[in-house]
């Protein structure tokens, strides 16, 4: 059965609480037990957690109140490097990536060169991991002290992400352009478009419409992973935690750094789970109209 | 008369299964040709060679008396002198409808975005779809989708029309009107070659009736001859069973 599009349930930013009961008395009585068993529920486990033995050295270690604010500011001014790490870096990846994905869907003889060298470009890079090429940019080329290359381990790091999120996201855009139907191709190409236009023009913004939930996750996977160029002594979030710890020898520096990832991954994440929802419904709506 | 198109000794096969054996068809210059053939003789892959969207294995296609086939020629030259129509539609569905018939004499023939938005209109008011002009394809009906991709075509302001069997994906009731498009154009003397299913129209408009019977032309001739007087036996067996379908 498929209701008609005005009644079709809108989608939820968080998951249904209620369960599939939605309306009336019975949807009420349910949302309360729900809201009640899981009270319960969190109840029972901050009861467990509380009163065991270990709790006041968890505590003094982990969520110590002062420790949480002197620590604050600065991993707080590590985080904003990392915010901002992560949108340079996610603006050249949608970039970058979809240049490698359109070139490997080229056709023809003529091209051949040119898909193959993205094809080994993929594949060395997603076989390698995302660690050792920080390290080997990062520390390696400003090593060498090029003359016009920029020597700055956060450029170096921000590029080893680049390179290897691209490859990644590539192989994203590259199933979405094939998910469209090759008589699309085969329209455009009769237009008199040439082979690049009508992936300009036709195929890949039908593409990127196909693709959007698969990118949300690689945003939310970047989020987290901008974190690694740590590694080069750049003073973003987790590397401000460390030296907190380092000096202090408490571990509440990292809680802070924990909560400021999350406070930024959940929502995207809960924004993911929505918006595919939402164009899965849709997709189904036009699909059955 | 000058011949527009022609293809002589025409061979293709997919992996080893031949679909055209060895075809020969001229079509002159205003002249309506009509492909008739069961479904699987090849009707739609000859149509698809004379666009060069699929590469011939043997034989030559001369279009104004140039060998189109020829390696050094550019395909996309070859296209913007002619426009496709599929079963399909194929509309593009993330543009609107004046979008759809603007992208090619916007991007291919270079023409300035005014231009191409008053030909837009003008050619979707002459075959009464003015009103769908900012709609996307699926708010249309299939029989609106098909004219507004005839319209796509036309955009391009071709010398011949190709159509690939446009009323089959169409439910009956809509299949008036798309051929009535057809016929409008016939009435401006393009040169089109159309393959179809519906004979009662081929004896209407064709120039030229062409029976093509596993990858072969079996028959040719005037829609009077091949439809009353057929000589072959496998003509008259393919409209004997056209006609016992009741679609003759």
């Amino acid at each position: 059965m498929t209701l008609p599009p005005d009644q079709t349930p809108r989608p939820r930013l968080w998951p249904d609480l209620k369960g599939s009961l939605g309306q009336s008395e019975e949807g009420a009585r349910s949302a309360l037990i729900a809201a009640a068993s899981t009270l319960i529920l969190i109840a029972l486990v901050l009861w467990w957690v509380l009163t065991s033995e270990a709790w006041p050295a968890v505590q003094k270690q982990f969520f110590n109140p002062e420790h949480f604010r002197a620590a604050w500011p600065e991993v707080v001014r590590g985080f904003w490097l990392n915010v901002r790490m992560f949108l340079v870096a996610e603006v050249l990846i949608l970039g970058f990536a979809l240049l490698l994905a359109m070139i490997r869907s080229l056709r023809g003889p003529a091209f051949l060169p040119l898909r193959a060298l993205v094809v080994v470009f993929i594949d060395l890079i997603r076989g390698l991991p995302i660690i050792l090429l920080i390290l080997l940019l990062g520390f390696g080329i400003p090593a060498l002290q090029l003359p016009g290359v920029p020597n700055s381990p956060l450029f170096w790091g921000v590029a080893a992400l680049v390179i290897s999120y691209s490859a990644y996201t590539a192989e994203v855009y590259r199933a979405g352009i094939e998910s469209v139907h090759e008589s699309q191709r085969m329209s455009g190409r009769s237009l008199g478009l040439t082979q690049v236009q009508s992936l300009r023009y036709v195929l890949v913004p039908q593409a990127i419409r196909n693709v959007v939930p698969a990118l949300l996750n690689g945003f939310v996977s970047l989020q987290k992973d901008v974190a690694l160029v740590f590694i080069l002594g750049i003073r973003e979030a987790v590397r401000a935690a460390q030296i907190y710890n380092a000096r202090t020898f408490n571990y509440t520096g990292y809680v802070v750094a924990a909560v400021l990832f999350l406070l930024v991954s959940v929502p995207v994440a809960r924004f993911t789970d929505w918006y595919t929802e939402r164009d899965r419904r849709r997709k189904q709506a036009m699909g059955s109209g | 008369m000058t011949t527009k198109v022609e293809a002589r000794n025409v061979v293709k096969a997919f992996d080893d299964k031949v679909v055209l054996k060895d075809v020969d068809l001229r079509v002159d210059q205003h002249e309506v040709v009509c492909l008739i053939g069961s479904s699987g003789s090849g009707k739609s892959t000859l149509l698809k060679c004379i666009n060069l969207l699929v590469p011939i294995d043997d034989g030559e296609i001369v279009l104004d008396g140039q060998l189109i086939t020829d390696p050094s020629v550019n395909p996309n030259e070859v296209r913007q002198k002619m426009g496709i129509v599929f079963q399909a539609f194929n509309l593009f569905p993330h543009m609107t409808v004046q979008k759809n018939i603007m992208l090619s004499p916007l991007r291919v023939h270079g023409m300035g975005k005014a231009e191409a938005s008053d030909q837009a209109h003008e050619l979707l008011d002459r075959f009464g779809l003015l009103d769908k002009v900012d709609e996307y394809p699926d708010r249309l009906s299939g029989g609106q989708q098909q004219r507004v991709a005839i319209v796509r075509a036309l955009a391009t302001q071709p010398e011949l029309m190709l159509f690939d069997e446009v009323t089959s994906a169409l439910d009956p009731e809509l299949v008036a009107e798309v051929l009535g498009v057809i016929r409008d154009l016939k009435s401006t003397g393009m040169t089109m070659i159309v393959a179809t299913h519906e004979m009662g129209f081929a004896r209407d408009v064709a120039d030229q009736v062409c029976f093509l019977d596993d990858g072969v032309f079996l028959e040719k001739g005037p829609p009077g001859e091949i439809f009353s007087n057929p000589k072959e036996a496998r003509t008259r067996q393919f409209l004997q069973r056209i006609v016992d379908s009741g679609r003759l």
